[in-house]
């Protein structure tokens, strides 16, 4: 009875993890503004700044990954792979939230040491949809730190807490 | 158990990982260039302005410069508690602990190195869309060193994931092992 709702849990852990990746994904992918600026318009989309494209690929890797993750039985020896595997993704989840965190903080505040203006009064919708999708992010990598505590415990556990 | 094979293994990577991150970090703290541009020139009286570049100009740098700190100090915590620790049976806590504070600490070396790497990138190309100007063809020793920090930063990344992953599989070894004798007693 323990084992099961303890396997439900980190199904719940799982799927709750990948819901917040793929909306993380999803919420950059679609912001897109159009803005009229003097004579020109321009057009301010996910693709024009590295760090936000690199923020899509790797949340749709880790979609992925939570994706195929749901469906491994309990009983395969793949368990104690998915522990490392759950390091590695945790990792690019981190990176590529601090890069876009980095990218966006520029946009929002500029940096007047370098002469760079901030964007984000020109295209309000964009800054606000990236800023959703990076709170999205947030949650999927606080998902995915919970789930790597939680996959190390159910793989070294039960002989750890009776032998300590 | 002192002297095995994985004793050796890890205190060697994290020797080196601790080396690694504390260059980082310190090569990215004394990174300053000056330099005096030509801004106007009123007759024939050019007026010259002094420009700094300084690391703290830029808050994905100073959040590199404390995470690398952070990681190299929680390195050096582990080695010297790993040579001064000879005790012939290991506790288990002691290494579930270890084996999580090394995955923290990979994660957040992770973040460090990322964030100044494409702040880097914006430096180094600029932004044709938000009109952002690249500032390393006028600031070329500042990138230099700027470059030289993040590709140490990186070895200390990759060589943190190695360690949290020899921890880890030390820890599932020895609870083999005393799941193995537990199951023989009884």
């Amino acid at each position: 009875m323990v084992k099961l709702t303890k396997r439900i849990g980190g199904l719940v852990l799982r799927l709750a993890a990948f819901g917040a990746a793929l909306a993380a994904l999803i919420v950059m992918v679609t912001s897109r503004e159009r803005a009229s600026f003097l004579a020109l318009s321009l057009e301010a989309r996910y693709t024009d700044m590295a760090a936000f494209k690199y923020f899509v690929i790797a949340n749709a890797v880790v979609s992925v990954y939570s994706f195929l993750v749901l469906f491994l039985p309990e009983k395969s020896l793949l368990w104690k792979f998915i522990v490392v595997l759950d390091l590695v993704m945790t990792m690019l989840l981190t990176s590529s939230l601090s890069a876009a965190l980095a990218v966006a903080l520029i946009g929002k505040k500029g940096n007047a040491n370098a002469g760079w203006l901030p964007i984000c009064g020109q295209v309000p919708k964009f800054c606000d949809q990236v800023t959703g999708a990076l709170i999205a992010g947030f949650v999927a990598l606080v998902l995915y730190v919970l789930l790597l505590l939680y996959s190390l415990h159910s793989v070294v556990d039960p002989f750890l807490l009776q032998k300590s | 158990m002192a002297r095995e094979k994985s004793w050796k293994l890890l205190l060697g990577l994290r020797i080196f990982a601790f080396m690694a991150t504390l260059a980082a970090a310190i090569v990215m703290a004394l990174n300053k260039e000056t330099k005096t541009l030509v801004v106007a020139t009123i007759g024939t009286i050019p007026i010259k302005a002094s420009l700094t570049a300084k690391f703290q100009h830029a808050p994905a740098f100073v959040f590199f410069v404390i995470a690398n700190v952070m990681v190299s100090f929680h390195n050096l915590f582990m080695i010297v508690l790993q040579i001064f620790n000879r005790k012939p049976e290991i506790k288990c806590f002691n290494l579930l602990s270890v084996a999580i504070l090394d995955m923290l600490n990979a994660t957040l070396a992770s973040a460090g190195a990322n964030a100044a790497a494409f702040m880097a990138e914006l430096g180094k190309n600029g932004n044709k869309h938000a009109k952002w100007n690249k500032i390393c063809d006028q600031f070329a020793i500042y990138c230099d060193h700027g470059s030289g920090a993040l590709i140490a930063a990186f070895i200390g990344l990759i060589l943190m994931l190695i360690i949290a992953a020899v921890s880890i599989s030390r820890l599932l070894i020895h609870s083999n092992k005393s799941a193995a004798a537990t199951s023989s007693n009884t």
